[in-house]
């Protein structure tokens, strides 16, 4: 089928808005794939690969909008640049009123707001850096969403920030919680004691979830990047967001939620634990060779969910302990027998299909510990955790927390695939995720159970208090056969338990 | 102690959801309306970073600059021939825009230039005053590089009479021709008899009188007149209808002091009752004693001068003093008098941008309604929407020229050409448009946007 492009000059919107236009074009009949892009050079490449550049779009200048569709006709192309002509407008911004318009720059809008503190910035990663190197400079605080952001810009901006005194969260920081205001994606949370520092988004979902599932609340989150604790980058923002929650009078316990760190961030992140005066819970993803962080004020967690209940374990001033089960022996056992008995033979495998990057790497640990090898990738042929919020697995699309299509296609694909025993699969809530998670996935694991029997594992990461309600999302995947558990290790635990008892 | 300082208070720059999501939870929330910078061009980006670096002492120097530019006191003091105002030597022509050769000059600015050296006597007819100017007998330079603001083609000689406008905060002075008036004339490159005999008599008659006037005034003050006109639906390009009425109003108790022949001040306040736009050049004047303090702040971004000569959009910027910078002219957009259309137009001229440049014209629209019809079927809510959107490129608001319907706001003014560049907003300005061919004149009215390439040449240099 030929590709058909649309270019529309000088029009620019935000990529979260143009991978919205995707599904909205892929509806139409006879369009087999769609993408709407702003045409810059990497997105013209992105399309090219992808087979759906044109002549029209080839031509386009990173300033304007190119609308691609592969489709059997004209006529099919044409309705899809009509539905996503549509959905622009619908989406377009308030219409100015007589004394003021929207913005066009930060400048612009501390004209407005001239006392503003923080910059939320969520732009193309090769904008972001400057934006950011902006906010900073006007004595902003800034929560850099974007990710693509080159290694050499973020060790600028956070050199910047700190001659400032100023927080740099990110390049790709998808969430904190400052002064009790969410910034990106964030769980509805109560204000409590404890302070956390992350370099992982979905990974301080997970903590925070949990501590507020058991009636503690959180003082700060600050968000630092995925690559601060790289030794590139030094650990720089790391090691501030701890003086800051040290230093913080709200904050009871710390909590640390890393990545892998450097071989000479390590010892840094340790020292730096060891001078807080507080008790402080650490998870950083399993690294090859012995961990250096110790000390007597320092707790080592070994799963996300034991994170965040060592936390209130300390803030209560009880002696954390490490969970397996929320359900006792005997439910687990049940459960994960009768999971295994209806395998066929030769369904063998654990395929996670996952939103969350740091939930996935979380899930992939846990597996390998059970069941040895276990790929980070999508073409493994055993044991596999695809995180399919990865660049590879969006492009042109909306990421798998925002809307459920990749994911969809996934569990079709996996479902599809002799050697799956159990699908493990992670469902994120919170300001910014998509209104109903669960239905988004739920209409493709049913189609997977009709063809044949499957076991389904998942958790929910959210509260109650989520706009989505995570009480009724668990509602919607249990009412679909799918088995939820406490948390995202938990669910990985059974996951790997059915795989070892199937044949 | 709160993490950040104080409540949060939030820029959104990028995906509006979250914007959305603040506001929901009443956390105070600015959304930026983010395009690419330089309209994605990674080049200018780059220059825009390097400039970044630098901001805490450009932004300085752009206040030093905004401040010199508002603070200015522009009063009409005198009414002189251009040989005496501004020593301009003989058998030279001065022309509007940033100085070009004589083969790239169109066709009506042509015409213009050929009537004015028949007018001054220098030659008889076209043919032989083009040699002269093919020869290099008769020299050619920008008004703006001798202290002057030319409407359209902008063209000034020795004998014609300037209004002399003193910046009295400053001690600068602006100076421009009396305007002509509508249909064929000079500066719309018509220049038959007709326009050469009413040149003859605004020389030999209406300029001496107007001269004597204000001088027996002591001057007008233009800032105050210009603030009243402003609120009373002026913006002072497109429409000066109550700048004129007010400036006569003003200026004919002095006239009656000193105006002993009878017919020829009957012949003045004629001429004045039937020009709609005679305070246009009078506007210009008081701009170019406005911007002369505000050149050579060292590091400013701010644009002092936009100029055209129906070829060239010429630039200056503050930090970079009197170096021009030009990019090929837009065509206007507008309205056209019956039999006439686009394709009769001339690319854009004049250095009538001197008014845009302090902060009125199309910058300050909103205060015009009556004439927002030049800017296509909308009316007042694109009259808005023009000086809001310019506002995103200005650095400031006019402390002087406040706007009834901007809820006494005053309008922007102080044209950054970082801003310029970096939202790829380039700024609007009202003007006439001429016809192509020599001898014709105007033919209709509308709006241009400047080029962009002469603000980024001008960022580049200032990178450097």
């Amino acid at each position: 089928m030929p590709a058909f492009n649309f270019v529309r000059k000088s029009y620019y919107r935000d990529s979260v808005t143009l991978m919205r236009l995707s599904r909205d074009m892929e509806a139409v009949a006879g369009v087999s794939a769609a993408a709407a892009m702003m045409g810059t050079p990497h997105n013209r490449a992105l399309l090219e690969q992808a087979g759906l550049l044109a002549r029209d779009g080839a031509a386009a200048e990173p300033a304007d909008l190119i609308i691609a569709v592969v489709a059997d006709s004209a006529a099919a192309a044409d309705a899809a640049r009509s539905a996503a002509e549509h959905a622009l407008v619908a989406s377009k911004p308030p219409a100015p009123t007589a004394t003021s318009a929207a913005p066009r720059t930060l400048g612009s809008a501390l004209k407005l707001l001239p006392d503003a503190n923080v910059a939320l910035i969520s732009v193309p990663g090769a904008y972001a850096g400057a934006e950011a190197l902006k906010a900073l400079r006007a004595g902003l605080h800034v929560m850099l969403f974007s990710d693509n952001v080159p290694i050499e810009t973020e060790i600028e901006c956070k050199r910047v920030a700190l001659e400032r005194g100023l927080l740099m969260m990110g390049p790709d920081c998808g969430t904190a919680i400052l002064d009790g205001v969410p910034l990106g994606f964030a769980n509805a949370m109560p204000r409590g004691r404890i302070g956390l520092a992350a370099a992982s988004g979905t990974g301080l979902q997970e903590v925070t979830c949990t501590l507020a599932r058991a009636g503690e609340g959180v003082s700060q989150a600050i968000g630092v990047g995925g690559r601060d604790l790289s030794d590139e980058i030094g650990g720089v923002m790391m090691l501030r967001a701890l003086e800051l929650l040290a230093a913080d009078a709200d904050t009871r316990v710390v909590c640390v939620v890393g990545k892998p760190a450097g071989a000479r961030v390590a010892p840094r992140l340790a020292e730096a634990l060891a001078k807080v005066s507080k008790p402080c819970v650490v998870w950083l993803p399993a690294a090859p060779g012995p961990s250096t962080i110790r000390g007597h004020n320092v707790h080592v967690a070994a799963t996300l969910e034991d994170a965040g209940r060592a936390a209130v374990a300390l803030a209560r001033g009880t002696t954390p302990t490490a969970t397996e089960y929320a359900e006792s022996a005997a439910d687990i056992e049940r459960v994960g027998g009768d999971a295994a008995r209806r395998l066929a033979p030769g369904q063998r495998y654990v395929r996670g299909l996952y939103a969350g990057g740091t939930l996935a790497y979380e899930a992939a640990g846990l597996l390998a510990q059970s069941l040895g090898e276990v790929a980070l990738t999508g073409d493994g042929a055993g044991h596999r955790v695809v995180d399919l919020g990865a660049d590879v697995f969006t492009l042109g699309r909306p990421h798998p927390m925002i809307d459920g299509g990749v994911r969809r296609e996934w569990i079709d694909k996996e479902g599809r695939d002799a050697g799956t025993a159990v699908l493990l699969l992670d469902v994120v809530l919170g300001y910014g995720a998509h209104p109903d998670p669960a239905g988004e996935v739920l209409p493709a694991v049913r189609a997977v159970r009709e063809r044949r029997p499957m076991a389904v594992v998942g958790s929910v990461c959210g509260t109650d208090a989520d706009p989505q309600s995570r009480a009724a999302q668990v509602e919607r995947l249990r009412g679909a056969g799918v088995v939820v558990m406490e948390s995202n290790a938990q669910a990985a635990r059974l996951a790997a338990a059915i795989a070892r008892r199937a044949r | 102690m709160p993490l950040l300082g104080g409540p949060p208070r939030v820029v959104n720059i990028g995906v509006d959801l979250f914007a959305t999501t603040l506001a929901a939870r009443d956390v105070p929330a600015v959304h930026v309306d983010w395009r690419p910078p330089a309209g994605g061009d990674p080049r200018l980006a780059a220059v825009l970073a390097r400039l970044d670096r630098r901001r805490e002492a450009i932004d300085r120097a752009n206040a030093t600059a905004l401040e010199r530019l508002t603070n200015g006191a522009p009063f009409l003091v005198d009414c002189r021939p251009a040989r005496e105002a501004l020593d301009l030597p003989d058998r030279t022509v001065l022309h509007s825009g940033p100085p070009i050769a004589w083969e790239r000059i169109s066709e009506p600015v042509r015409g213009a230039i050929l009537g004015a050296i028949r007018y001054e006597g220098w030659a008889a007819n076209d043919d032989a005053a083009r040699e002269l100017v093919e020869r290099g007998d008769v020299r050619l330079d920008p008004c703006h590089h001798h202290a002057a603001a030319g409407p359209m083609a902008g063209v000034l000689t020795p004998s014609m009479p300037v209004f002399v406008v003193e910046n009295r905060a400053y001690g600068t002075r602006g100076h421009a021709t009396i305007n002509e008036g509508l249909g064929k004339v000079l500066r719309y490159g018509a220049n038959d008899d007709s326009v050469l005999a009413r040149l003859n008599w605004i020389a030999t008659e209406a300029g001496p009188l107007l001269g004597a006037g204000l001088r027996a005034l002591g001057g007008i003050d233009l800032r105050a007149l210009m603030a009243q006109a402003l609120r009373m639906g002026d913006e002072m390009h497109q429409r000066n209808l109550a700048a004129t009425a007010l400036f006569t109003r003003a200026l004919m108790p002095g006239i009656a002091q000193v105006g002993g022949r009878h017919h020829a001040v009957a012949r003045l306040a004629e001429f004045l009752a039937g020009n709609d736009q005679f305070f246009l050049n009078i506007a210009m004047a008081a701009g170019k004693s406005m911007v002369e303090p505000v050149g050579g702040v060292a590091g400013s971004t701010l644009v002092t001068v936009m100029a055209r000569n129906g070829t060239d959009f010429g630039i200056r910027v503050s930090g970079t003093g009197p170096r021009w910078f030009t990019a090929p002219v837009n065509m206007p957009q507008g309205l056209y008098f019956p039999g006439f259309t686009a394709a009769d137009a001339n690319p854009d001229m004049g250095d009538s941008a001197i008014v845009e440049t302090i902060g009125l014209g199309a910058l300050a629209m909103v205060a015009a309604p009556a004439v927002a019809r030049f800017l296509g079927a909308g009316g007042t809510a694109e009259a808005a929407a023009m000086t809001l959107e310019m506002r995103e490129i200005c650095v400031g608001e006019h402390p002087h020229f406040r706007i009834p319907s901007l809820d006494e706001r005053g309008g922007p003014v102080g044209v950054d050409a970082r801003l310029v560049a970096e939202t790829s907003i380039t700024p609007i300005i009202n003007t006439g448009i001429a016809s192509r061919r020599a001898g014709v004149g105007q033919i209709g009215a509308g709006v241009v946007r400047a080029p962009l390439g002469c603000f980024t040449a001008a960022l580049e240099a200032l990178a450097d």
